[in-house]
């Protein structure tokens, strides 16, 4: 049975006709043990299907533990957004983007493929100083209208930003990082593992927090 | 597993049209709620050069998880609704300016200029302000320290992480009481405390007295939020019995209220105490072409046909004075 519906596609199909170049989406899924990743695996061949110019790559994170590696990708199911060249801005879906999250998806997809929006000039010039590694974690759960904001920022921080790395991790599908990262409110933002965020935060307030590291 | 796609065109289409900010606009409506969208509808309809500047297009509405008291919807989620009316008022190709913030009006001339928290600036011969509310804070302590830590204030956002857990939830109006009956399908207890008496539909504390899983605390005041990383419980006080006491939880919703957001208009135009924008029934304020619709103003009842009324009523004030101004 479809996921998507048919109105759904139409959306999709128009949107995806506004992207500059192609996107490559690496699926990681793995045999045994997890729930989700059949439905991430076919919700994506949907995407692949209504998107002209998006490319599907189909992972076995234990068999193609290699290419895992290349990606840096721990979990699954999990997502990766390569452009046109294959290049990896570190900018990954852990748990299905699907309810709310598929506007992050989307999101991510249109801005890797060259066609984002600009952020005004005197922030991008504040990122683009950014010479420290940054992991930024932002929790979710599928029924959160503003979380997508808030991954939205966080992964275009990472495109901005070869330094910066951004995931969005659904939080019920990983129970155990989300106790670890006492996630009981979304959407929480984890900046290189101990500075947090609650919220959907303006991109400035990210960058305050980044800039005191 | 639940799986429904909620797809928002609206969130990342780039062929949004884009607010000029060298263009003198009839109407710029502040809110991207029921009450702004209204107004939008009404404005474009009447042939205004209106634009939409929105910090949550959509508005509270989208923290509902579902509306049954909107004529024509029996029932509807929250965002479905405002789908509907997004979709509704985009057929008219308004320009959105979304997640932006106004951070100053100034009147000059007979025109306001808006400085925004982008550093861009627009300006316009009228304004609607519709910037609704946002929720208001118990102001206990343990409240700021635990906030994301078990205190929330969006149940539908956060209820999923509370399964098979003990839960408070805040207050006792209509959205107390929806967030408890959601909340009591996943969690193991809730306890719905109010500091007076329940306030909710009559339909809604029927429902909620179905649930063996809800317990109730009236005429109950929360005192403080306590724990240590995350929230362990709460300190209430009940005024009957002139008893302290504490409930083990593992997360507080506060459902008690809404404050207007109001702020960076309060020295511009009359204000209550409460930070309500006062309005008459044509949604004049207190200053010529300023108008205001919707939960941010002194209009009583804040629901959503009421601020969509609100808004229509408010871009009809506003054509009308345009065309005086000609």
């Amino acid at each position: 049975m479809a996921l998507l519906n048919d109105e759904i596609r139409t959306n999709l199909e128009e949107v995806f006709g506004k992207m500059k170049k192609e996107v490559t989406i690496a699926v990681f899924t793995k045999e045994d043990g997890c729930e989700t990743c059949k439905d991430t695996l076919d919700f994506m061949k949907e995407i692949e299907e209504v998107g002209e110019k998006i490319k599907l790559e189909e992972y076995d994170i234990e068999k193609d533990s290699k290419k895992a590696e290349e990606l840096k990708v721990e979990m699954t199911p999990s997502i990766v957004l390569l452009d046109s060249e294959g290049k990896d801005y570190g900018i990954k879906f852990y748990g299905i983007p699907a309810g709310h999250e598929i506007n992050s998806l989307i999101t991510g997809i249109i801005e890797v493929s060259g066609s984002g929006e600009d952020i005004p000039s005197g922030l991008k010039e504040r990122v683009a100083k950014i010479k420290t590694p940054v992991d930024i974690k932002v929790f979710v759960t599928l029924g959160c209208p503003h979380c997508p904001g808030a991954v939205a920022k966080a992964h275009k921080l990472a495109l901005e930003n070869p330094n910066i790395n951004a995931q969005m991790i659904e939080a019920q599908t990983f129970p155990e990082l989300s106790d670890k990262y006492n996630v009981s409110g979304v959407p929480k933002i984890v900046i290189n593992e101990e500075h947090d965020l609650v919220g959907n935060q303006p991109i400035e307030k990210f960058l305050e927090t980044i800039e005191s590291i | 597993m639940g799986f429904e796609l909620n797809f928002d065109t609206s969130s990342m289409k780039s062929n949004t049209k884009k607010l000029e900010d060298n263009l003198m606009y009839d109407v710029l409506i502040i809110g991207g709620g029921p009450a702004g969208l209204n107004s939008a509808l009404y404005a474009m309809r009447n042939g205004l050069k209106t634009g939409i500047i929105a910090e949550k297009y959509g508005g509270q509405v989208l923290d509902t998880s579902s509306v049954e008291n909107y004529l024509g919807y029996e029932s509807i989620p929250g965002e479905d609704l405002v789908g509907a009316f997004r979709k509704h008022v985009e057929k008219y190709d308004i320009p959105v300016k979304k997640d932006s913030r106004v951070e100053k009006v100034e009147k000059n001339d007979k025109r306001f200029y808006l400085s925004m928290s982008d550093g861009t600036e627009l300006k316009s011969k009228t304004l609607i302000i519709a910037t609704g509310s946002k929720p208001r804070k118990l102001n206990v302590p343990g409240e700021e320290e635990f906030s994301g830590k078990g205190v929330a204030y969006c149940a539908i956002c956060d209820a999923p992480l509370f399964q098979g857990k003990d839960v408070v939830v805040a207050g006792g109006g209509n959205s107390a009481v929806e967030a408890t009956i959601d909340i009591s399908k996943i969690a193991n207890k809730v306890y719905l405390v109010q500091r007076s008496v329940l306030r909710a539909e009559k339909a809604l504390v029927d429902k909620l007295e179905t649930l063996d899983n809800v317990e109730i605390y009236l005429g109950t005041q929360v005192k403080e939020i306590y724990g240590e990383k995350l929230v362990k419980g709460i300190k209430v006080y009940k005024k009957e019995e002139d008893k302290e006491f504490n409930i083990k939880a593992d997360g507080i919703f506060v459902e008690i209220g809404y404050v207007p957001n109001s702020k960076p208009f309060r020295d511009l135009v009359k204000t209550l105490p409460s930070g309500e924008i006062e309005i008459d029934c044509s949604c004049n304020t207190s200053v010529p072409g300023l108008f205001a619709a919707g939960d941010v103003t002194t209009v009583p009842y804040k629901q959503i046909s009421i601020s969509s009324g609100e808004g229509a009523k408010a871009a009809l004030s506003a054509n009308a004075y345009i065309n005086k101004l000609k």
